[in-house]
């Protein structure tokens, strides 16, 4: 273990976890001084390689509050067969399977690179996967006609035995039922009536009349063990069937008048989608995927009128109070989201249309149930196409990449308390004595539910240290925490994950330095930002802004070596010195900032911030840029407005986007045709290398990125001016007319200028 | 009046003419003037009571006519001079008996008697003649007194026979008889004689016969013989005159009784007789029945009166002890003798206040200025001119408009005229359209309104100079100045949202329970529809129909069928949220057939199978309407729903409903909750569809109560129609529901229509009846219409009316023709106001008033207890019939019952009304049948009623098989069937045949290919198709039966003495019902008795 850095990749490449710190101050009071709190960001479901799960299952402690599961940490005592729990210290006998355990033969759970370990659960009925597509057919003919293909094809990558069902919305809503032979077969609903669950299932013949269907037909009951098997069916039996279904089916009749939008009821699609899943498949994994074109404009959940000359809402409308919709609607899918998480399904939001589509109000359902919020310009994008078909990527094993209905528990060992979760989960209140009171997030329980997630999953989960100071932990003590993910294998197996940590306690008046160095700058900035990000669905904008400011001041002054009163003798270690950059670029994000977004980009964005693994967020926190020239290799550099210059070749990810950006002198050498001449094949390559690499990156993200190329000069180059650090701008002068960088015209403060005044803050003894 | 005006125009007024003055002539000589004849009877009522009278009334009319006959010859080119002249007839009675006299001169007015007499003079009546231009069927009740005490009757009929009093008042006439004499001194006794002795004396001898065969209502008889025989019969002839038409009736008098009659007759009226003979003898019979009643009387009084006495003398003394249902007016014997007097010629409408032809009567229609008698049937056509004196009458003043009538293939329909942009042209105030009636002065400038007198600009484009009559010189090019009806293509302002409509729709929404399946229904439906959607109704000479057709498959939850041509497979839509109805799609689901055909085949291939498993036995009913309706309203345009459907909707949605059947409440205070809806949910449905145009057809299946009186709410108000199968099953009923849907599918219908009558100043249209619904005081509106729907419009006064300028009726239909196009349908009818109650009840049209009574009484049903609906019902006709008496009739004795010719068949009609399983039901008759039948009598026209009320039955084996003509029919009561023969009995929505237990074989093989009678299957509702004259003619004659209905006769087979005769009898509607319902007789009686209770 050679430097903390190779310890937390290791520690994240087992266990997928990410510490803000990884040596924890052993009281409370030091604990909340540290600013940044004691938290990880969990990725559950990590890929691991290396790791087949065991086909029998865990062996838990017997107390009943407790009931953590054996682990590397646990004392054995190999001849009494007995253990002691690390949490609870109670003392357990082993099942009588493992009889034959000792020093030398160990359960896999025993060992210490099994902190993480993979359970199979052989009981239970295994119920298929089944996927509800929820289409919206008021859209172009061309982006209909590509949805359609679209979902032909995806019936090719589900799993055979998946089942699957059909919901289309317009004006009305269709359960399309696939059992029929002959005649297609639909029930519809109007677009305009909100129902109960119960009364949709009625509507549906869900409760009585399929008894004397299963009557008619006694030689099946096996086969059918579900009684709506008349509108989720497997993809085996009616595929066909179905991909004609989806090549009849028409844009929405109505006649949508000059002057006013289609007529969509996705409220009420979304909420018969729910209903009918909750009343045949509860609990069962399932994905709800919805497609829509528009924002709703009819119904319980009706975002914006169909009269074109309403727009719909805006920032500007929502900070003036002035959305008269949106509360009504978010309401209505926040319903929806619960109880479908409450049923352990999840909704996938597909969203492609030039205006907004009302993301804002239905970001719930997917942020609530671990679903996909994918947003895109028309169905009929290479965007949506590969986005969608990721969907169904499948991993090493052959197995999709996706889980339902997991359920993560989260113990920890005495001197801890649970603060809260961040990420696409639902709490399930399930209270207990290691949760504490204060609340970060999604608190005030020990389980979340996690109705979809996948390998690159990521919860950020909030401690509090709650050891008093007057109680030291005995030298060498550690801490324990023990993460539990029970979900639905994509493979219909239920599988339980087990993790368990731990780290050692340290006293930060003596060994501040230790902990100093134990910090992880960019989980902390990611789950700072994650915090950020939260408050900011709840608060105003500038308030959270304040917020994370003060907790940056505060931290360097923690932190930090200076002279009071002397911003100039301020310095930071290197293992908090990119922060304050995060923290920079963090405040300019649009997860933060709302200028220039639409509700429903930032909501797009908030969800994706939300769930994606550290990686991945430091990207959208600080975009990478590459930069291409002839003086050598690609590579990094700063995202700063120096950094664009006329000969090189600029490769921005931002995760949501990559931009190739042609400077200046490139653009007009393209321009000129120069990569076209033999002689300057060199050119050619340098043109293509930014290109190759972007392709890899939008080989391997979902959602896949918008793909932007421009050069110079180029509208679309404001997506890289947007977020390089604007150290040159048209009103400060020294950078103004030098031959480096492009000056952005931009009243922001470049990053400089926010450094002088942390700096300046943070060694003045006022704040 | 009328047939002074119409004499001229019309051809057939010249016929009864050239009648009357051989009659007159003949008999009277005078008489001729048409008038005369009734004023004589009024005398001869007057001095008759007894028998005397009808010796008189030969004398009488003689007389009158004897005085009038000069007036007569006058009058006769100036038929209403000769009104004028009853007065002088008047005045001749006057000899008989001044007073009266002047009363007979309303009788007198019986102008009609001058129409009728027309026809009927020259029929028999002359002899009986002064009874038919009396027209009133004197019965004189000596009977109802009788009647009073029946079984004392029959003596107290001798006593009673009051007659003597009668008798007496005879007597006292005598002396008028005396004068009588004098006038038969004139002419009329040796006629009267002549007649007297044909005429009575064949009542007589029928009374006698008959009364042995009725001896059994001695009380009966002793009315009839109050009846005054004599009197009658000259009274009943007066009948006669009113039905002159009727009184073809009276041939079949002749055959009866005819050799002596005719006989004595043919003696004294050769001329007469070879003119008319056939008309005679039926006028005979419908004296007939007067005369036996008379006789009886006569028998008594006569005794008084030897010279009538000497024939009547015999008879009497039988009589007294019966009332001959032979001898009281035959409703068989006016059909008859209006078909033979009227049928033959064309009715010319272009005179203002002409009674038509009875609608039993073939004849065809000229349009010269009036609606023809196929759209509008007045009850009367000539109104009082004041309210009090319609108040004194009692008579309602009713229209019964059938505004899209078909029409008989040699009649036009009418003709469509386009005024252009600016639309029809229209009265400025009351908006009343263009019309014959309109006046145009100022050299054309201007036109008058006839309608409420604003004058108005002719618009320059109109505007055409006037000839020297003051008439515009293109009246005859353009039809809304020539003729009674046309119509008016309209513009975009008639228009619903100011739009020309889209092409109508048709949806069929078929049950899908249990019971349907099981029964077959869907099965036959779904096949039938696969060719029936070929006949759809197209326009004119519309390659196919422009109509599109959409499919609704329903139980507890409907389904919805997109069948959108370019679909490969139809698309089935289940909306369960029946509570809130919608309709799930809009293109494909209506669609043009041909275009769709293949999706449709395999549609209704499909859906038989689809269901054939199904258990769901609860159904919905109102959101099926509902989704129809929304799915006419999504395609922005009108329709019509034929909903095929099986049992109570008692699924849990909008307007269900529970079993309330409840037979306790028959005859208690809440009876008439059967007949209510059992929620008001129905009648907002109905207001929405009638807004959006949208026609309801219902066609029930039920095994059990399925509540009609709710659930014909809809198709009632939306001016659809309701066919009811209980217990189907596709052996028995598939044909008669094919035919039924195939015509129902078929027919012409106007869309989303408004109808609005329009009347002249002084009366008012305020009340209507029918199956439409009304949002206000004054417009019908009726979400579809077609040529079997009928509308009766009742009139009040708000003022006088004028005699000269008459008064003027005006309906204007605007509706959607089936091809989409807007068009209004203009019909114009004048009447004649009259200052005599005589004129009324000499132009009155019995059928159509019984039309409008049922209607009336069926509609009260709903607010009141149906007895006190029947009360009403008799108390109206007694005082109708006793206004009568005593301001038009002649002078006679209290216990005479003397009826206006013109509704000497209200009683027999107005009883079988009251018999009705809606008045009057039986225990077999159940609450849907009640109200099924309440709501079809609803928009039932005349004919329809007619039959309805009184059936048909024909004998089938009486006439020679080699005969083509429809054989005559008898009266409907169990006296007239002899077991030896086979008989048909119709009232439109039944068809028994009926045989004697002594039919021959070989006619029982021939027909039923059966060896012997005891083989027959009873209830069988098929006819062998056997190679035999008979078996074609049988079936021949029930095909064209059923041809001339709208709805398909389900044919039963009932043998005498069996199980099934029970439910045949209660057709025999003048015999006494099992329910309680009175005979014939026993109603007249009691009639009688009514009047006299009014009278004193």
């Amino acid at each position: 273990m050679a430097t903390y850095l190779e310890f937390i990749q290791q520690n994240e490449e087992r266990d997928g976890v990410r510490f803000s710190w990884n040596v924890w101050p052993s009281s409370r009071l030091e604990a909340t001084r540290m600013v940044v709190p004691l938290a990880c960001l969990l990725t559950p479901l990590k890929e691991r390689l290396d790791l087949p799960p065991v086909q029998y299952e865990p062996v838990l402690c017997s107390r009943p509050t407790c009931k953590a599961i054996l682990n590397p940490l646990c004392q054995v005592d190999y001849r009494a067969k007995l253990w002691a729990c690390n949490f609870c210290f109670q003392r357990n006998q082993f099942p009588p399977a493992y009889t034959g355990i000792s020093e030398v033969n160990q359960p896999a759970e025993l060992m210490p690179q099994f902190s993480t370990i993979e359970y199979v659960i052989q009981r239970g009925p295994q119920s298929p996967l089944i996927f509800l597509y929820v289409v919206d057919t008021c859209l172009e003919e061309d982006d209909l006609q590509a949805l359609k293909e679209s979902l032909q094809m995806s019936l090719s990558l589900l799993p055979p035995d998946a089942l699957v069902g059909l919901i289309t919305f317009g004006r009305m809503v269709q359960v399309h039922e696939l059992s029929c032979e002959g005649i297609s077969k639909s029930y519809v609903f109007r677009g305009t009536k909100d129902l109960t669950a119960k009364q949709i299932q009625d509507m549906l013949g869900l409760t009585k009349p399929a008894m004397p269907m299963q009557q008619a037909r006694p030689a099946q009951p096996k086969e059918h063990p579900f009684v709506s098997s008349r509108f989720l069916q497997p993809v085996h039996k009616i595929d066909m069937n179905l991909t004609d279904l989806l090549g009849e089916l028409q844009r929405d009749p109505w006649p949508v008048t000059q002057g006013k939008r289609p007529l969509r009821s996705t409220g009420v699609a979304l909420s018969i989608a729910v209903g009918l899943l909750e009343g045949t498949f509860p609990n069962t994994g399932a994905r709800i995927m919805l497609f829509t074109g528009g924002p709703p404009t009819q119904g319980p959940g009706m975002v914006v009128g169909d009269e074109l000359k309403v727009p719909i809402r805006s920032w500007h409308d929502i900070e003036k109070d002035n959305a008269r919709l949106m509360k009504k609607a978010t309401k209505h899918y926040e319903m929806l989201a619960n109880r479908t998480a409450a049923n352990g399904h999840c909704i996938d939001i597909y969203a492609c249309a030039l205006d907004q589509s009302g993301l804002l109000e239905m970001k719930c359902c997917a942020n609530l149930t671990g679903g996909y919020m994918v947003m895109g310009d028309s169905f009929n994008t290479s965007l949506f196409k590969q986005t969608f078909q990721r969907i169904f990527s499948k991993d090493f094993n052959g197995d999709f990449r996706m889980a339902f209905g997991a359920t993560l528990e989260v113990k920890t060992s005495r001197e801890l308390k649970i603060a809260g979760a961040i990420g696409p989960c639902v709490s399930l209140n399930v209270k207990g004595p290691c949760v504490s009171e204060n609340e970060l997030g999604v608190g005030g329980t020990s389980q979340w539910k996690i109705c979809g997630l996948d390998p690159t999953t990521t919860l950020g989960i909030y401690f509090e240290v709650v050891n008093q100071h007057n109680a030291p932990i005995p030298q060498g003590g550690r801490g324990a925490i023990q993460f539990v993910t029970q979900y639905q294998h994509s493979s219909t197996q239920r599988r339980i994950r087990v993790t368990t940590i731990a780290r050692n306690w340290a006293d930060a008046q003596s060994q501040l330095k230790h902990i100093e160095a134990a910090f992880d700058q960019e989980a902390a900035a990611v789950l700072m930002a994650r915090l950020g990000v939260f408050r900011a669905e709840s608060e105003e904008g500038p308030d959270v802004l304040r917020w994370l400011d003060r907790q940056l001041i505060r931290l360097c002054q923690k932190f930090g070596q200076y002279n009071k009163e002397d911003a100039t003798s301020f310095r930071l270690s290197e293992s908090f010195s990119l922060y304050p950059q995060f923290m920079f670029h963090l405040r300019r994000s649009p997860f933060l900032q709302v200028f220039n977004n639409s509700p429903d980009e930032s909501s797009y964005y908030r969800h994706h911030f939300a769930r994606q693994d550290l990686t991945q967020s430091l990207i959208m926190i600080q975009p990478i840029l590459y930069s291409y020239s002839f003086h050598g290799p690609p590579e990094p550099v700063l995202l700063d407005s120096s950094s664009i210059l006329a000969d090189r070749i600029l490769l921005m990810d931002t995760f949501f986007q990559i931009v190739i950006y042609l400077g200046e002198t490139i653009a007009q050498w393209r321009k000129a045709g120069y990569q076209d001449m033999p002689e300057y094949e060199n050119f050619k390559h340098l043109l293509q290398a930014p290109l190759d690499d972007a392709q890899d990156i939008l080989q391997a993200r979902f959602p896949m990125p918008r793909y932007i190329h421009t050069e110079h000069g180029g509208s679309q180059a404001r997506f890289l001016l947007s977020k390089v650090n604007p150290s040159q701008t048209h009103n400060n002068l020294y950078a103004w007319g030098q031959e480096s960088g492009a000056p952005i015209l931009t009243d922001d403060v470049s990053l400089q200028v926010f450094m002088d005044h942390l700096k300046k803050l943070a060694v003045s003894s006022a704040s | 009046m009328n047939v002074n005006q119409s004499a001229p125009p019309v051809p057939p007024f010249g016929q009864p003419q050239p009648v009357y003055p051989g009659y007159h002539q003949s008999s009277y000589g005078g008489q001729p003037g048409s008038t005369a004849p009734p004023t004589p009877y009024g005398a001869y009522n007057g001095p008759v009571p007894g028998y005397q009278q009808t010796p008189p009334p030969g004398v009488s009319r003689a007389p009158p006519s004897s005085g009038v006959p000069p007036t007569s010859t006058a009058q006769v080119p100036s038929g209403q001079g000769a009104y004028g002249q009853f007065g002088q007839g008047d005045i001749q009675n006057g000899p008989s008996s001044t007073v009266q006299m002047q009363r007979l001169p309303g009788s007198q007015p019986f102008g009609s008697a001058p129409l009728a007499p027309v026809v009927s003079q020259p029929t028999v009546l002359q002899p009986y003649g002064p009874p038919p231009t009396s027209a009133q069927v004197t019965a004189q009740m000596a009977g109802m007194q009788i009647s009073g005490a029946v079984a004392p009757a029959p003596p107290p009929s001798g006593l009673g026979y009051g007659p003597p009093t009668s008798l007496a008042s005879a007597s006292g006439s005598f002396p008028n008889s005396g004068l009588y004499g004098s006038y038969p001194q004139g002419q009329a006794p040796p006629p009267s004689q002549a007649q007297g002795s044909s005429g009575a004396q064949p009542p007589q001898r029928s009374a006698p016969q008959q009364a042995s065969s009725f001896t059994p209502p001695a009380s009966g008889v002793p009315r009839m013989p109050s009846m005054t025989g004599p009197v009658l019969p000259g009274q009943s002839f007066v009948g006669p005159p009113v039905s002159q038409p009727n009184h073809v009736s009276s041939p079949p008098p002749q055959v009866l009784h005819p050799g002596t009659q005719m006989a004595g007759l043919p003696g004294q009226l050769p001329p007469m007789h070879s003119s008319q003979q056939p008309g005679y003898q039926l006028q005979q019979n419908g004296s007939f029945g007067p005369v036996r009643g008379p006789q009886p009387n006569y028998g008594s009084p006569y005794p008084g009166a030897p010279s009538f006495g000497s024939q009547p003398g015999p008879p009497q003394p039988l009589p007294p002890k019966r009332l001959d249902p032979d001898a009281i007016p035959s409703p068989i014997q006016v059909i008859e003798d209006d078909r033979n007097n009227r049928g033959s010629e064309p009715f010319v409408t272009g005179v203002r206040g002409q009674v038509p032809p009875l609608v039993t009567t073939n004849f065809l229609v000229k349009d010269q200025g009036n609606a023809s008698p196929r759209y509008i049937r007045c009850t009367s056509y000539n109104i009082p001119c004041t309210s009090d004196m319609a108040k004194q009458a009692q008579v309602p003043l009713a229209a019964v408009i059938k505004p899209l009538a078909r029409l008989p293939p040699e009649e036009a329909s009418p003709y469509v005229v386009d005024h252009g942009e600016s639309g029809p042209l229209r009265c400025n105030r009351c908006k009343a359209y263009m019309c014959p009636f309109m006046q145009f002065i100022e050299g054309g400038r201007r036109f008058q309104c006839c309608f409420c007198s604003c004058i108005n600009d002719v618009p320059p484009q109109y505007f055409q100079h006037l000839d020297h009559t003051g008439k515009r010189v293109d009246a005859y090019d353009r039809p809304e100045l020539s003729l009674g009806s046309y119509e008016f293509l309209a513009t975009v302002d008639y228009c619903k949202n100011n739009k020309f409509p889209s092409p109508p729709a048709f949806i069929f929404m078929i049950d899908v329970s249990y019971n349907a399946i099981r029964s077959g229904l869907v099965r036959l439906l779904c096949e039938e529809l696969k060719s029936l959607l070929d006949f759809l109704p197209r326009e004119g000479g519309a390659e196919e129909s422009a109509i599109r057709v959409g499919f609704v498959t329903y139980n507890k939850v409907l389904h919805f069928y997109n069948v959108k041509s370019s679909l490969a497979q139809p698309q089935m839509m289940v909306v369960s949220d029946v509570a809130d109805m919608f309709v799930p799609l809009l293109d494909g689901f209506l669609v043009n057939v041909n275009e769709s055909r293949a999706v449709i085949t395999s549609l209704l291939d499909q859906i038989p199978e689809m269901f054939a498993d199904t258990r769901e036995t609860e159904t919905v009913f109102a959101p099926v309407i509902q989704a129809g309706m929304e799915a006419l309203k999504a395609a922005e345009c009108a329709g019509k729903l034929f909903l095929f459907h099986t049992s109570l909707p008692i699924a849990e949605a909008p307007g269900k409903l529970k079993n309330r059947d409840d037979r306790k409440l028959i005859n208690t205070d809440k009876e008439k909750t059967l007949f209510q809806p059992q929620t008001g949910a129905y009648q907002t449905l109905a207001k929405e569809c009638v807004a959006q145009g949208c026609c309801v057809d219902l066609f029930l299946f039920p095994n059990q109560y399925v509540d009609v009186a709710t659930l014909s709410v809809v198709p009632q108000l939306t001016g659809g129609s309701v066919y009811k199968y209980a217990c189907f099953q596709v052996e028995n009923d598939q044909e008669r529901f094919m035919s039924d849907l195939r015509q129902d599918v078929q027919k012409v219908v106007g869309f989303d229509a408004v109808m609005r009558v329009r009347t002249s100043t002084g009366i008012r249209a305020i009340d209507f009846f029918g199956a439409f619904y009304m949002s206000n005081t004054t417009d019908v509106e009726l979400a579809g219409l077609d040529g079997d729907k009928t509308v009766t419009v009742e009139f009040k006064h708000d003022d006088r009316l004028n005699e000269e300028s008459g008064a003027l009726l005006q309906c204007a239909l605007l509706y959607t023709s089936c091809a989409g196009q807007r068009r209004l349908r203009i019909h114009n009818l004048a009447l004649n106001c009259c200052t005599q109650l005589a004129d009324l009840y000499r132009n009155c049209e019995t059928d159509t008033l019984i039309n409008y009574m049922a209607k009336f009484a069926y509609r009260g049903v709903l607010n009141s207890p149906v007895k006190t609906v029947r009360d009403t019902l008799i108390t109206q006709c007694a005082q109708i019939l006793a206004c009568y008496r005593k301001n038009c009739a002649s002078p006679s004795s209290a216990g005479q019952l003397i009826l206006p010719e013109c509704m000497k068949l209200l009683p027999v009609y107005l009883n079988c009304v009251l018999k009705s399983d809606v008045l009057q039901p039986g225990a077999e008759v159940t609450t849907d049948d009640r109200a099924y039948v309440r709501q079809l009598v609803t928009s039932m026209d005349v004919a329809e009623t007619n039959v309805f009320f009184y059936p048909r039955l024909l004998p089938l084996t009486k006439s020679p098989i080699e005969s083509t003509t429809e054989p005559p029919a008898v009266r409907a009561s169990e006296e007239r069937l002899s077991n030896g023969d086979i008989y048909l009995l119709e009232n439109g929505l039944n068809l028994f045949i009926w045989v004697g237990a002594s039919v021959q074989q070989g006619v029982v093989q021939s027909l039923f290919g059966v060896s012997s009678f005891s083989q027959i299957t009873s209830g069988l509702s098929i006819l062998p198709v056997l190679d035999n004259p008979l078996s074609k003619k049988v079936r021949g004659l029930i095909d064209s039966l059923r041809a001339q209905r709208s709805r398909y006769m389900k044919l039963i087979v009932v043998k005498q003495e069996d199980k099934l005769e029970m439910l045949f009898k209660h057709f025999l509607v003048e015999d006494k019902s099992l329910n309680g319902g009175a005979s014939y007789v026993d109603f007249l009686c009691h009639m009688h008795k009514e009047i006299r209770q009014l009278l004193s």
